[in-house]
């Protein structure tokens, strides 16, 4: 609930405002096409409340994001406090509570990779992108986020941007690899 | 040399579709089972096969599902779990298989079912995973299309539901009660045992969760037997193939299916290629993130349960970190423990406190303002997270890679202290 205030400020400020400051009255519902699917995940449960963590991927995956208005539309259509779907939206780490960029570049920063100096590669994409671990860049297009192991330890370093999978990395290709996602 | 599991895997090539993976025999174990085998009949086979499970604790897989009640009493419905949430660091060989070969899960997981007669399935599947993902959607698809998945399967009187469940992050999910929180839509915290998930797991009703490596077995052993299988352990005590991994500074770091049991040695001098130019092996993590580090001295060990247990670690995983003589290894311990404290699910107060502070200490001693005191300090906290401590082994298991780091390379720690500085920068 604390983010409120500070989700709407970034907002406003971010210069994207055709998706988020006309979105804003809209946020508070679901949507007819993010109501279907929930649906879907909820007659497979045997209570609405077990289907949470998917109905929290679904918005996520329409709005990138999960803002304080979607988390109480959620609530309100599975009948849980909005205190309940927070806790559950704050423990795992790729539901989004802040709001991310176009494309979010996830680097693994476990042992294999910290062997073979994913250290290098994190430094790079900070002064091609201007962010740290945490920030979107202005534009919007980015968010860099560190993560753990991504199950291709003997390709180390690797990272991940939205679905895409990247092995052996190595500070040369970067700039190919960005240039795929704007 | 037989390799059962990954026989028709070629890295690379896309996987058999369920026509294909027919023509190679596929499914002919599920065929014979429900023809002419009784659940009790399953149970007893992958109990004498000496199947123990892939997912690092090494419990007999066929005693396991012994737990399920049976019979016209048991409660329903009863579940069967793939557990796909591979996310232990270094570790990456349920992807092969997920990946390589998804109808073999699929049979394997029908074939677990049948044995514990349980009537829905899910496949707990870590988000990073898209291309498994995608591969197990459409491989379920045809098993429904095929009558191998849904009511009456191949006019059997048996039925099953199966569904993918893709996460959401977190490395507690793989946890086996925390996972059954995240299906319920939960925080992934463990539960309390007993009562065991066999009497009491998803939505209260009997659950087994089995790793994806155990499943993938089954099929093999209903098609050859239980005697056919402990041949394949090669003289070791366990029976099986076993999937092994190395990553680190090596030649050719990878995942092989090899024989349970083979040395230490040869799979990193062999399998990868040995250490890389100008790289000295320094130590070992044999089964991901939490396993005691071994070190040179111990590569003759078999990678079995019972002699990496007396090398004094766990098999684990069976996929090795290699860490190397230009590596830090209080800076390498700082990354696992990092790691473990972000993964920490905050339950019990031992780990949610002591972990942050471990990470705090290993720090400290990296940028050179560590003390002698810390270093003792870090010694404690192996004690005072260690078994039976905390409410679950995820703490446990951070304390093992610490307390034999400090074993083995204690210099290491006390030339931080003296040097007032990292000596590996
Ligand atoms: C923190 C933690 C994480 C775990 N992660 C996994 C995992 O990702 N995959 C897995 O198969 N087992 C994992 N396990 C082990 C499971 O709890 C469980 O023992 C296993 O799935 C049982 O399958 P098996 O009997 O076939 O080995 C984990 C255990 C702990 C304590
Ligand atoms: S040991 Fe750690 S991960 Fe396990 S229950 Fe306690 S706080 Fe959670
Ligand atoms: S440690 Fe980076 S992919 Fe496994």
């Amino acid at each position: 609930m604390i983010t409120q205030k500070i989700n709407k400020d970034n907002i406003t400020t971010s210069g994207d405002t055709a998706h988020y400051t006309e979105g804003l009255q809209e946020e508070q519902y679901l949507t007819d096409l993010e109501r279907q699917a929930i649906d879907h995940e909820v007659a497979l449960v045997p209570y609405k409340s077990a289907a949470v963590i998917e109905a929290l991927k679904i918005v996520q995956h329409h709005r990138r994001w999960i803002s304080d208005d979607s988390l109480n539309a959620i609530a309100a259509y599975l009948q849980m406090s909005p205190a309940e779907v927070d806790s559950v939206a704050t423990f795992y780490n790729l539901i989004f509570r802040k709001p991310v960029g176009r494309h979010v570049i996830l680097v693994c920063d476990s042992i294999s990779c910290y062997v073979m100096k994913y250290g290098d590669i994190y430094k790079a994409l900070q002064e091609k992108l201007h962010i740290k671990f945490g920030e979107t860049t202005s534009d919007q297009c980015y968010t860099l986020l560190p993560n753990c192991c991504l199950g291709c330890c003997d390709h180390a370093p690797a990272m991940m941007i939205d679905n895409d999978l990247y092995k052996d990395v190595t500070v040369d290709m970067l700039d190919r690899i960005l240039q795929k996602y704007s | 040399m037989e390799r059962p599991l990954t026989q028709y895997i070629h890295p690379g090539c896309p996987p058999f579709d369920i026509r294909e993976y027919e023509m190679t025999g596929g499914y002919s174990a599920l065929q014979k089972v429900l023809k002419s085998m009784t659940p009790q009949e399953v149970q007893k086979l992958v109990q004498d096969s000496g199947l123990k499970g892939r997912g690092g604790a090494g419990f007999n897989t066929g005693m396991k599902w012994s737990f399920v009640p049976m019979g016209d009493s048991a409660p329903h419905p009863k579940y069967l779990i793939a557990n796909a949430d591979e996310m232990e660091p270094g570790t990456f060989k349920d992807r092969l298989l997920l990946e390589g070969n998804p109808h073999q899960l699929i049979e394997g997981m029908i074939l677990a079912a049948y044995a514990i007669q349980a009537d829905v399935s899910y496949i707990f599947l870590r988000w990073a995973y898209k291309k498994a993902a995608q591969l197990l959607r459409k491989s379920i698809h045809e098993a429904y299309a095929a009558g191998l998945l849904g009511k009456n399967i191949l006019g059997s009187g048996f039925s099953l539901e199966m569904h993918l469940h893709t996460g959401v992050g977190r490395y507690m999910c793989g946890e086996e009660t925390a996972l059954l929180n995240a299906l319920e839509g939960k925080r992934a915290t463990p539960r309390a045992k007993p009562p065991f998930p066999q009497i009491s797991g998803l939505y209260g009703k009997p659950t087994i969760v089995n790793n994806v490596e155990t499943l993938c077995n089954l099929p093999h052993i209903v098609n050859n037997g239980a005697e056919w299988f402990k041949s394949l352990g090669n003289g070791s005590a366990d029976s099986g193939t076993k999937l092994y991994g190395v990553s680190g500074k090596v030649n050719n770091p990878g995942c092989w299916e090899l024989p349970m049991g083979v040395t230490v040695r040869e799979l990193i001098e062999e399998h990868a290629g040995g250490m890389k130019n100008g790289y000295q092996l320094k130590g070992f993590l044999p089964g991901g993130a939490s396993t005691d580090f071994l070190t040179a001295e111990h590569l003759d060990v078999k990678m079995d349960f019972a002699s990496v247990t007396a090398a004094g670690s766990r098999l684990g995983t069976g996929t090795m970190v290699v860490m190397d003589d230009a590596t830090c290894p209080v800076g390498f311990v700082h990354n696992l423990q990092h790691f473990f404290a972000q993964e920490s699910c905050g339950w019990c107060t031992p780990c949610r406190e002591g972990l942050p502070w471990v990470e705090k200490l290993l720090l400290s001693l990296e940028q050179g303002s560590g003390t002698t005191e810390d270093v003792e300090l870090l010694q404690m906290h192996t004690q005072w997270l260690g078994p039976g401590n905390t409410f679950c082994a995820l703490a446990p298991g951070a304390m093992e890679p610490l307390q034999s780091a400090l074993k083995y390379f204690r210099e290491d720690f006390e030339k931080h202290v003296a040097l007032r500085r990292c000596p590996y920068q």
